[in-house]
């Protein structure tokens, strides 16, 4: 399969890039791993007259904690997140994640920054930096601002990012002592998008109250949801079995998942519960660790 | 409008004016005529067409020719000297790592890049390693058997008994 005829332009500045932007367009997409917008230009899903290829822009690829926040670069590769020591240590829910994003030479392509700006809800980092409470530094030429990822998701493949802007870095709070995080999603086999994913970061204080909780989930709405009624379920609570069921039921409830090949409505309500209660346990074994 | 390319493949430097829609699988096979890179699936999920680039292993059925511009390639043409083995194809050979031997170029070199990083994988990571590339006949015990011996081998240790598994 072949894409359709396109421009390539490959700038090696941020400035160059915007300008190429500007004078492009709606025509233009911004290539970064390709490993999203190559198999839908394959498929002639996609067909835009020119790629804007930003890979060899250098300042994108950095992950570094910076006061109480980590920064991750857009163009960070899975690869390289899966063996960010420092990272992982703050976050150990990217070991779990990258893990589980399509598999090893995939992961030397894609990166963090298109997996969050394809705006897709069957990708993973978006349920992670819901649960995470990330923002997202947009850059266009007349510089920089920061959004919450809550208002960054607007449609399916449609995010805050404007056709002249590019998605440059994202920035993660770190939460104190007792801050624990996991993700797990069902799949059919190795390397597939997810049936359900859940993504869960919170914090115990030394009496194992939750005083902070974030809860995203991957695949079970048509935008990338957080799942706001379960963490107020937990919130200032204690885990005991029964607030974990109630978070769990809520989740079921709130998320509008689709029949498909993956399984049916029913399933995926299920399958959101139970991968939430076992998330809630694992991020609060860590939490406490 | 074509742009202008240099790439080094195999060690040997080529410079070509293509299309930016060729696909790197396609200029390796047919611009450069090196058949060993195969395609199997071409929606990036067999790794049939997997190669190094600038030592990781990537699908090149899923990279434009113009994004490996000033790269270093290796396909399955350069991982060893002519009529002669590295440790990974002899423990392919061995262990009756392949049958059709379709998927085989591509295992090579994402165990390649694999045993780079980890010199002494786990079973569990070797298949985990090898989850992006699919074989349709061997069932993958003789394949993981073969990066094995590879590694044993790579170490400077003889591999342990290669009786192939035949289920
Ligand atoms: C076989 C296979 C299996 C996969 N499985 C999974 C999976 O299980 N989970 C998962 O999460 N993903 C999966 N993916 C998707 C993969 O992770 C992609 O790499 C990712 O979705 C997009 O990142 P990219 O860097 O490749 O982006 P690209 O493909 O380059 O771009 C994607 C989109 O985002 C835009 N864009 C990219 N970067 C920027 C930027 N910095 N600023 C503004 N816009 C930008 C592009 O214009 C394009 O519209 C899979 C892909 C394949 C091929
Ligand atoms: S041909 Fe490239 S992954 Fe199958
Ligand atoms: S040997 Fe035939 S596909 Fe692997």
């Amino acid at each position: 399969m072949i894409p359709a005829p396109f421009d390539y332009e490959s700038p090696t500045t941020l400035e160059e890039a915007f300008g190429l932007l500007d004078r492009y367009g709606d025509e233009a997409k911004i290539l970064s791993g390709g490993h999203s917008l190559i198999p839908m230009m394959k498929l002639r899903f996609a067909s835009p007259e020119v790629l804007i290829d930003i890979n060899n822009i250098p300042g994108l690829s950095h992950i570094t904690k910076d006061g109480n926040t980590m920064k991750i670069g857009a163009l960070v590769r899975e690869s390289e997140i899966e063996h960010a020591k420092e990272l992982i240590a703050h976050f150990p829910i990217f070991a779990d994640v990258t893990k589980l994003i399509a598999d090893p030479s995939v992961r030397n392509r894609g990166t963090i920054g298109g997996n969050l700006a394809h705006g897709d809800a069957a990708n993973d980092h978006p349920a992670v930096m819901l649960a995470l409470r990330a923002n997202i530094v947009i850059s266009g030429k007349d510089g920089n601002r920061t959004v919450p990822i809550d208002e960054f998701f607007h449609g399916f493949y449609m995010t805050e990012v404007q056709a002249n802007e590019i998605l440059t870095e994202i920035q993660i709070p770190i939460h104190g002592k007792g801050t624990g995080s996991a993700y797990h999603k069902m799949e059919r086999k190795v390397g597939d998008y997810a049936t359900a994913g859940v993504a869960v970061q919170l914090t115990l204080d030394a009496n194992g109250t939750v005083t902070y909780v974030g809860i995203g989930l991957t695949n079970l709405s048509p935008v990338p949801m957080r799942a706001e009624r379960s963490e107020a379920a937990l919130l200032g609570k204690k885990l005991t079995d029964e607030v974990i069921a109630e978070a769990a039921k809520c989740a079921s409830e709130d998320c509008s998942p689709s029949d498909d090949l993956r399984g049916s409505e029913e399933y995926k309500r299920h399958l959101v519960g139970v991968l939430l209660k076992r998330m809630i346990h694992k991020a609060a074994e860590r939490a406490m660790a | 409008m074509t742009k202008h390319i240099k790439i080094t493949v195999n060690g040997t430097e080529h410079e070509l004016d293509v299309e930016p829609r060729l696909l790197l699988v396609h200029l390796i096979r047919e611009n450069l005529a090196m058949t060993g890179t195969h395609i199997g699936c071409d929606t990036t999920s067999c790794g049939a067409c997997t190669i190094l680039m600038d030592g990781k292993s990537v699908k090149s059925c899923t990279i434009l020719a113009v994004q490996a511009n000033g790269k270093n390639l290796t396909t399955i043409e350069g991982v060893s000297a002519e009529n002669e083995y590295n440790h990974l194809q002899e423990g392919f050979k061995e262990n009756h790592g392949l049958h059709c031997g379709f998927c085989t170029p591509g295992m090579i070199l994402r165990a390649t890049e694999l045993l780079e990083n980890n010199p002494d994988p786990t079973e569990e990571e070797i298949r985990w390693g090898i989850s992006g590339n699919l074989c349709r006949c061997t069932g993958y015990n003789n394949i993981v058997k073969a990066i094995k011996y590879a590694s044993a081998k790579n170490r400077g240790i003889e591999p342990a008994s290669t009786e192939p598994e035949f289920v």
